[in-house]
């Protein structure tokens, strides 16, 4: 079993009018086999807390830490963090010029794994995971993420999810602006991949109706960088009556 | 001149299809680059930002004067059209004087029964494909004391050329080159340029009817080379021409290759690959003239920069005349900047006389390798060089793949790669 601990984590960024800080203290600890959400108004903090785990160097840590099975994480640099088990469903996965989907799947899998996929297996592997997926077989030999439309490139990610087995995936905003076929076919990958392999999840999403695919063992509540509170599954169905209203308006 | 429509971030500009969101003429879309904050901002990313420029002296590219006397063309200011983008200072005086040293050494290696000629400039074959259309060019023409010719016998197939042209001094030099394909033959032939050279040249092609030409001009030069290269090719009916530009070396190098059409049905495609280091001008001007029915054309030009004035210049001049009825044409750059530092020029530029067309359209995307490319590659366990690697490479090979010609495209890879690592150290 692995552990991804985040203690007491400040994380800042840097903008024309100066340093902002956005994350205020955070801690969370995610368990294989777990799946948390994370939920709260926009620009709560949400997805700069998945951008910080992966590494982007927009996001300065001014305190606290995030620990892998007791590793430090901060340490690594982005390719480290993915090679230690790490995984980010991006928000807005961008396009890569020059390269297509095959080279890259495969690519990034053996960096991954340390050593080439089995060319047989993998082919396989890809084909199928594709076909789960609905990913049309000819995106294979299209470039990353080139002129696709927003649920494709979502898709994508997941397929990468599938496929990279990651120790722990954090999901950013995944379900937004997928129709309900889509974020039907989505959520499937994501409880395939936590059931086919050990992995803790960390679900990042605005909406409550994700949670109806996807059920978390935990659901937290940012505001304004902090978690504001915590609670099973019920806490998502309270959200869903009453909005955030009550965190935002101060008391 | 027809010179809208264009953009810089992989839109389509196509008559007579329709448009589809999110997707480019090749599927192609180099990312949402090309703003003002980037590197390449201002002049360099706005849609045609040179084409309606001042000092096109020319309505129409196809009134462009013509002339094998050296005095029909003035001296160049470079404030010129075709001139505005090269530095004439570096252009070791091929402008000026008439270039009189011995002309780089030619050596083939091909197929049986292939032999150089080098006849007297008076040859018939001399002028059978091309008329100068610059001073530099007809200089060179003046200047020339032979021609080499290489001839593909008529009925020949998959015959293979390679004419190496190396180099070994810095004193200006003028050479002319002429390639017959005759009537229904199919081969392959590659200009390797090496060594060191200040060279004005024109080749003449003459592609005859019936006939399939690859002509692959690989430029291999030395740090130090100056090399302009005239390249006119005459395509007859029912011919097919194929032309490859590939090139990384020289301190400065202009190519100016062009395909004109000599009977109805024939198809001429362009192609080129271009990697500019710091302080190399590597400049690259098509025409492809529609002068007759039914005929195709596609042009694709791909480059790579990295490093302190780096400089690209990309102008296709696509020119569909009144008679060209049935034409079916598309041209497009696409170039890739590694570091700051750099800059690329391109200019696509669609003149269509006739709506009688199947279909006509230019496309042009300066790109950049950016943080969040990086960020994207490395969050799935990439390291970073293998990032940039994976990118480059995967945008070139593209045309290296066009190529056709295996140790060719091997050797290719392999100039890319070492390319790659020069930009690591």
């Amino acid at each position: 079993m692995s552990t991804l601990e985040i203690k007491d984590l400040h994380v800042s960024i840097d903008t024309e009018q100066g340093t902002k800080e956005i994350l205020k203290g955070v801690t969370l600890t995610i368990n294989t086999g777990e799946t948390h959400a994370i939920m709260g108004p926009n620009g709560s903090g949400k997805s700069t807390l998945a951008s910080t785990i992966a590494g982007h160097p927009r996001y300065n840590v001014t305190s606290g830490s995030i620990l892998l099975d007791g590793e430090d994480v901060l340490e690594m640099s982005v390719d480290e963090r993915a090679r230690a088990g790490l995984f980010l469903a991006m928000q807005y996965p961008v396009e890569v010029p020059g390269v297509t989907m095959t080279n890259f799947l495969r690519t990034a899998k053996t960096a991954i794994d340390g050593e080439a996929p089995s060319l047989r297996h993998w082919t396989k592997d890809v084909k199928a995971a594709m076909a789960n997926l609905k990913i049309d077989a000819d995106f294979a030999n299209r470039n990353v993420n080139e002129g696709f439309s927003g649920g494709e490139k979502k898709r994508v990610e997941i397929l990468q999810l599938e496929l990279f087995k990651p120790r722990f995936a954090v999901l950013d905003e995944t379900d937004s602006g997928l129709d309900v076929d889509a974020l039907k076919v989505v959520s499937e990958g994501v409880n395939r991949a936590s059931e086919n392999h050990e992995m803790g999840t960390m679900l990042i999403t605005h909406y409550t109706r994700i949670l109806r695919y996807i059920t978390p063992d935990f659901v937290h509540v940012f505001v304004d960088g902090r978690v504001a509170e915590q609670g099973g599954p019920e806490l998502a169905e309270q959200l869903e009556e009453e909005g955030y209203d009550r965190f935002t308006v101060k008391a | 001149m027809t010179d809208t429509a264009t953009t810089l971030s992989g839109e389509k500009a196509r008559i007579g299809s329709p448009s589809i969101a999110g997707f480019t003429e090749e599927g192609e879309n180099l990312s949402p680059l090309n703003e003002d904050a980037s590197p390449l901002g201002g002049d360099a990313s706005k849609a045609h930002s040179h084409g309606a420029a001042a000092g096109i002296p020319q309505a129409s590219r196809g009134e462009r004067p013509t002339s094998y006397d050296l005095a029909d063309f003035p001296a160049l200011t470079g404030r010129e059209e075709d001139w505005r983008f090269t530095p004439l200072k570096r252009l070791g005086g091929l402008h000026k004087a008439a270039p009189s040293a011995d002309a780089p050494a030619v050596a083939l290696a091909g197929s049986e029964g292939l032999a150089l000629e080098t006849v007297a400039m008076d040859d018939a074959r001399v002028g059978s494909a091309g008329v100068p259309d610059d001073r530099v060019s007809a200089n060179a023409w003046n200047a020339a004391k032979e021609a080499t010719v290489l001839s593909i016998p008529a009925g020949a197939e998959g015959a293979e050329a390679i004419l190496t042209i190396k180099g070994d001094s810095s004193e200006a030099a003028a050479q002319h080159v002429v390639i017959v394909a005759e009537p229904n033959s199919s081969s392959v032939v590659v200009l390797d340029h090496v060594g060191t050279a200040v060279l004005a040249q024109n080749v003449e092609v003459d592609v005859k009817e019936g006939a399939k030409l690859t002509l692959v001009s690989l430029q291999a030069w030395q740090n130090d080379a100056i090399h302009t290269s005239a390249q006119q090719a005459k395509v007859g009916k029912d011919a097919y021409y194929k032309h490859v530009a590939v090139t990384f070396g020289g301190d400065l190098v202009r190519l100016t290759p062009s395909a004109r059409f000599d009977g109805p049905g024939a198809e001429a495609e362009m192609y080129g690959l271009y990697f500019a280091d710091a302080g190399q001008h590597l400049e690259h001007r098509l025409l492809v003239d529609h002068n007759q029915p039914r005929c195709k054309s596609n042009v694709l030009y791909k480059g790579a920069l990295q490093g302190k004035d780096a400089h690209t210049v990309w102008v296709g001049d696509v020119l569909i005349r009144k008679n060209a009825e049935g034409t079916d044409s598309y041209e497009a750059n696409r170039n890739l900047v590694l570091t700051d530092g750099a800059r690329a020029d391109s200019v696509p530029n669609l003149e269509i006389e006739t709506g009688q067309i199947e279909g006509a359209g230019h496309a042009s995307t300066t790109g950049r390798f950016d943080d969040e490319h990086l960020f994207y590659l490395m969050a799935r366990g990439i390291d970073e060089k293998t990032a940039r690697r994976l990118v480059v490479r995967g945008f070139l090979n593209e045309i290296i793949q066009k190529i056709g010609v295996a140790d060719l495209e091997d050797r290719l890879n392999e100039t890319v790669e070492a390319e790659l690592a020069a930009t690591e150290n």
